[in-house]
């Protein structure tokens, strides 16, 4: 199938995208990478008046490098945080989940923050950017506000993007020296979307327990203290202090009926567990 | 010169083309004032048409099946007994019996625009129910796919052979197995540009096709043409599969508006419509029993066999080859004493299902398969023991099976002992005893088939059905530089038969292959012929190019032993040179004589020149039958359901090879698409008849990732009644991997007593597997519990 007719509009910078977002009386939607919307323009899914191609913008690929952070904009790909462009502040994490997003031609142009406001469920960036505790800071007729990633995703496909507002960076703290993280991911193919994925974060020195579980019906499950999971981070085999029954219930308690998806979910996490890296 | 003949491995000579982005597929012509055509579609699967509402500014660019004015149905019959017959319309009216038919067509500048067009059109359509489960559409009192039919089956056939005598085998193992419906998904869809040439006064129509003559046969008939009026030119094509070998109902809407308006019209399918509306294929369902004895020899094999046939019966092959056909091949490779089978060709609300590479076999591999798996674990003997028990041995070849085919040669037991040496049974099975460090667990399988490739008229006689191959006829004509053209009526689709052709004829003629043309793809320059389909070009094309080479080459003895003066009978044809007992004359000189210097010739010389159009057929038309072991081992992730191929063997025999680096190109690709029905490809609908994948994110191909290198080991059994002793292999590779990747499966999964009976082969089916094996074997722990 081919897209509708719309206009095309590549602004310079941030201000000039906002402008073109603000006129209600056309439908408009934003373009970074293009590796979802695409697609959807193709299928007719999204019918836009006017597409605002914003993969021009210099601040949305810009870094800046923070005593106790690092913020990158909304539009820097998967291929920068892989090919480590944007310093990495967590001890491989995210390149190496960024490694495994589809195949380099998809990675060479599709952006954090459109994998983000895309809001699939089965993505990578919303699990493991949960996992390392990162913001995202949305900007619009009201100025700027900054919120954990994921509040950022409402649900599937659905992302608390306000009219007027677009995402300019994300936020992802550094993590202490003796920081333990992991990530699996289930999925059918090299690359493809996931079916189950396991992360945590383990940072003993800034007192930071996290867990996500991914790849849902819908937002990751996000348990922000997980000492009750994996313990206080302190313990040298994280996965002998693991407790995959309280994991298989917080699970159930988030509403996973199908035994089997509960049962892949847990294994991810365990699994995640038992790889974890450390520097 | 280096060594071209048959069994060179020729480096292909499309590839120059094809490796450079140079190729020229339907996609690529472009005609003057061309115009982009979009269909309206039914979203529904079954359901009475109240109205269409096309706005009034659109008229003229939108059409309706009552616009196409003495436009016929596609209807093709099978000659079976019982076959009953549907009308596939061309622009669908008064009901729509699957999601993704036809209801108008729309003309736009561009495609976009045309689909513009065709989202201005406004249906008024009452739902009707919609029959998506071949089983439940197959009992009475179900919805009517069509109506007057009073039933949903296309064709029922029973075949028994003495089944009785096997009853009171020792050994008697039952399993319900089925295969998915999937998608051919070529690398490029379907596609079609169509104009009408005034100064021809013919319709000219590019589109990919494997057939192009059946094509112009087919749309002739449908348009009520001349078959002079319509010349079908297909391109490079980007893989058919047996996807361009079917007339679609898109093909005669472009050809009807070619002739109506003045100007090209092109439609190039998408991938949404070629998921979801235009065919599928391999959605078989088994209830199938074998018999055997204590020792793993079977007695018998029954089986009920349905086969989801679609809403409509697609043309040429009709709606019933393929399960008609389950009933004569399933006894596979097997020599055993009683048969029975009943089978079901059911109409559903889906689309029309056609022969996909392997056609019935790869179905058929798998239900047989499997069950042998079954009887050797109840006989508690290593599978291939079995297999070896019952394989036709090579002292009976020539043989004659159950169901009368006629195996020509081969050596079975010998391949499938070649397979399982090279894939190391006895360290799989140490190794399965030791454990694996990471938990997974590791399991071997096998598999073995026989392919018949090339059945001529003998057997398609017999089917009825709108095409009948008979003589395949070719033309082979020298060039007056001494160059050689071969003309021939099949069409490559991948099969590298500008490679391979040249070569039979180089083997004959002795022409450098970097001077032989072929010419395919053109009904307008090509003999007629039912196209590349069932294995058979290396056979049937390759034997009459070789026959029209000799001919050209007795036709140039002719004119050289003249040049030599010498007797023809005294001359021979050697490495491109006419030799006589006083010297020699090369062919150059021999062309350039008939062509440019015919006064040199005598009164007397044969007027036939150095040209030949001249039909072959093997010596028996029954079929060629070559075959493959296949032997894999897997890890299965019992707790994710993950299955990972960590070795997988080859051994195939298609006797003589024209080019055995094609044939292996063939194996890999074959396997590929095998591994695909094993693992990933699944066409599902929900219970309103939708199709649930439409885009390559919902229906899953197997990748590079996912395809391993397999090992291939050559046998070459020489056929016996074709030329150079070729067999048919185009299809085998993707015929026996679902058996043998999920004998594997079971094999690792056997622990738990579990058995996964359905390809494809997911994670999720995996898990189910396992979760019924240990729930069945808790109620059996407690109802044993209850009775100590
Ligand atoms: C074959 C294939 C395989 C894939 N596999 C994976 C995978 O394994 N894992 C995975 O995580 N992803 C996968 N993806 C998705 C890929 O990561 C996309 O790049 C990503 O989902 C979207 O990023 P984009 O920059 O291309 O966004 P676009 O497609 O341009 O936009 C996506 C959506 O976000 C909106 N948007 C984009 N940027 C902004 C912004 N700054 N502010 C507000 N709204 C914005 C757009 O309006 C649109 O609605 C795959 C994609 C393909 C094509």
């Amino acid at each position: 199938m081919k897209p509708v007719n719309f206009d095309y509009a590549r602004p310079a910078d941030v201000g000039a995208a906002l402008a073109l977002l603000a006129d209600d009386t056309l439908a408009v939607k934003i373009m970074a990478g293009g590796q979802s919307l695409g697609p959807m323009l193709n299928m007719r899914l999204v019918q836009p008046d006017l597409l605002v191609d914003i993969a021009g913008i210099e601040e949305l690929k810009q870094v800046t490098d923070r005593p106790d952070e690092i913020v990158f904009g909304a539009c820097i790909t998967h291929a920068d945080i892989e090919d480590r462009r944007v310093p990495d502040v967590t001890r491989g994490a995210l390149p190496s989940v960024a490694n495994g997003i589809a195949y380099r031609a998809v990675r060479n142009r599709g952006t954090v923050g459109g994998s983000l406001t895309h809001a699939d469920p089965s993505a990578d960036w919303i699990s493991i950017l949960s996992a390392v505790g990162a913001r995202v800071t949305l900007r619009g007729p009201a100025g700027n506000r900054t919120i954990a990633v994921e509040d950022y995703m409402l649900g599937a496909l659905e992302a608390d993007l306000r009219p007027g507002e677009m995402l300019v960076s994300v936020t992802v703290p550094k993590l202490g020296r003796s920081a333990r993280w992991g990530y699996y991911k289930s999925c059918r193919k090299t690359g493809e979307f996931a079916h189950a994925i396991g992360a945590f974060l383990s940072d003993p020195e800034r007192g930071v327990s996290r867990v996500v579980i991914g790849a849902t019906e819908s937002r990751p499950i996000v348990v922000t203290d997980a000492q009750h999971l994996i313990g206080d981070g302190r313990a040298e085999r994280l996965d002998r202090v693991f407790d995959s029954h309280a994991a298989a219930e917080a699970i159930a308690a988030a509403g996973m009926a199908d035994p089997i998806d509960r049962q892949t979910h847990v294994v991810a996490l365990r699994r995640a567990i038992e790889r974890a890296y450390s520097a | 010169m280096t060594e071209q003949g048959v069994g060179a491995s020729l480096l292909r000579k499309e590839d120059d083309r094809f490796l450079r982005g140079r190729g020229q597929y339907v996609a690529d012509i472009r005609l003057p004032g061309m115009k982009d055509v979009a269909f309206v579609r039914s979203p529904l699967a079954h359901a009475r048409i109240a109205g269409i509402r096309i706005p009034d500014a659109n008229r003229d660019r939108i059409y309706v099946a009552a616009d196409l004015e003495g436009v016929k149905p596609i209807v093709a019959v099978s000659g079976l007994a019982g076959f009953k017959v549907s009308e596939q319309p061309v622009l669908a009216f008064e009901k729509v019996r699957q999601v993704g038919e036809l209801l108008a067509v729309c003309v736009g500048a561009s495609r976009a625009e045309a689909e513009d067009l065709a989202a201005s059109v406004e249906l008024d359509l009452d739902e009707l129910p919609a029959l998506h489960d071949m089983i439940a559409a197959r009992k009475p009192g179900a919805a009517l796919v069509h109506e007057h039919w009073g039933d949903n089956v296309f064709l029922e056939t029973f075949v028994d052979v003495n089944m009785e005598a096997a009853y009171d085998a020792p050994i008697k193992v039952t399993r319900e197995i089925s295969t998915a419906r999937q998608s051919m998904a070529p690398m490029e869809g379907r596609g079609t540009v169509a104009v009408w040439d005034k100064r021809m006064e013919q319709l000219v129509l590019h589109t990919g096709s494997q057939m192009p003559h059946i094509v112009r046969t087919g749309l002739a008939e449908c348009l009520g043409l001349g078959q002079e009026q319509v010349r079908i030119v297909s391109p490079d094509v980007g893989g058919g599969f047996g996807y361009k070998g079917i007339l679609l109902p898109e093909d005669i809407c472009l050809a009807f508006l070619a002739m109506k308006l003045d100007h090209p019209v092109r439609w190039i399918e998408d991938r949404r419509e070629h998921l979801t509306a235009g065919a599928n294929c391999r959605e078989h369902h088994y209830i199938i029993t074998g018999y055997a004895d204590r020792d793993g020899k079977l007695r018998g094999i029954e089986c009920e066999a349905t086969v989801d046939s679609g809403a409509y019966s697609s043309y040429p092959f009709s709606a019933c080859l393929e399960a008609a056909q389950v009933a004569s091949i399933l006894p596979g490779p097997y020599d055993f004493p009683s048969y029975r089978c009943r089978t079901w060709s059911v109409a559903t609300n889906k689309c029309p299902i056609l022969p996909y590479r392997g056609v019935a076999r790869t179905g058929v591999c798998y239900a047989l398969e499997l069950v042998l798996d079954a009887i050797a674990r109840e006989a508690g003997i290593e599978p291939h023991e079995v297999r070896l028990k019952n394989l036709v041995q090579p002292e009976q070849m020539p043989f004659d099976n159950i169901t009368r085919k006629h195996f020509d040669s081969g050596d079975y037991p010998e391949a499938l002992q070649r397979a399982m040496a090279a894939i190391d049974l006895e360290g799989i099975r140490a190794r399965q005893r030791q454990g694996e460090p990471d938990g997974r667990l590791i399991g071997i399988g096998h598999s073995i088939y026989c392919e018949q490739g090339a059945h001529g008229t003998s057997v398609y006689a017999g089917w009825g059905i709108p095409m009948v191959p008979g003589h395949e006829q070719a033309t082979a004509r020298m060039t007056p530089d001494g160059g050689l053209e071969i003309r021939v009526g099949v069409h490559s689709h991948g099969q590298s038969m500008e490679t391979t052709l040249p070569q039979v004829a180089h083997e004959i003629l002795g022409i450098d292959t970097a001077k032989i043309k072929l010419v395919h793809g053109d009904t307008e320059y090509t003999p007629y012929s039912t196209g590349s389909w069932g294995s058979r070009c290396a056979v049937m094309a390759g034997g009459a190019v070789a026959t029209a080479a000799r001919e050209v080459a007795g036709l140039a003895k002719g004119i050289g032993a003249h040049l030599l003066q010498a007797d023809v009978a005294d001359v021979k044809l050697v490495d491109g040179h006419v030799v006589g007992p006083s010297g020699s004359v090369s062919l150059e000189t021999v062309a350039f004589t008939w062509y440019r210097r015919p006064q040199d010739l005598p009164a007397s010389v044969d007027p036939r020149g150095l040209e030949s159009t001249i039909g072959y057929k093997p010596v028996r038309d029954s079929g060629t039958f070559s075959y493959a072991a296949h032997a894999v081992v897997v890890a299965v992730d019992p707790e994710m359901g993950d299955i990972e191929i960590l070795d997988y063997v080859i051994v195939e025999d298609g006797g003589k090879l024209i080019n055995p680096m094609v044939v292996d190109g063939q194996i890999y690709g074959g396997l590929a698409q095998g591994i695909g029905t094993a693992l990933y490809e699944e066409m599902n609908f929900d219970a309103s008849g939708q199709p649930l994948a439409s885009t390559f994110a919902d229906y899953l191909l197997p990748g590079p990732t996912e395809v391993p290198a397999p090992r291939l080991d050559h046998m070459e059994t020489l056929a016996p009644y074709t030329e150079f002793g070729v067999k048919g292999i185009g299809e085998g590779g993707a015929i026996a991997p679902p058996a043998a990747i999920g004998n594997a499966v079971n094999d690792a999964l056997k622990g738990f007593g579990a058995e996964l009976l359905r390809s494809p082969m997911t994670p999720r089916r995996v898990l189910e597997a396992i979760q019924s094996a240990k729930q069945s074997k808790e109620v059996l722990e407690m109802t044993q519990g209850e009775m100590a």
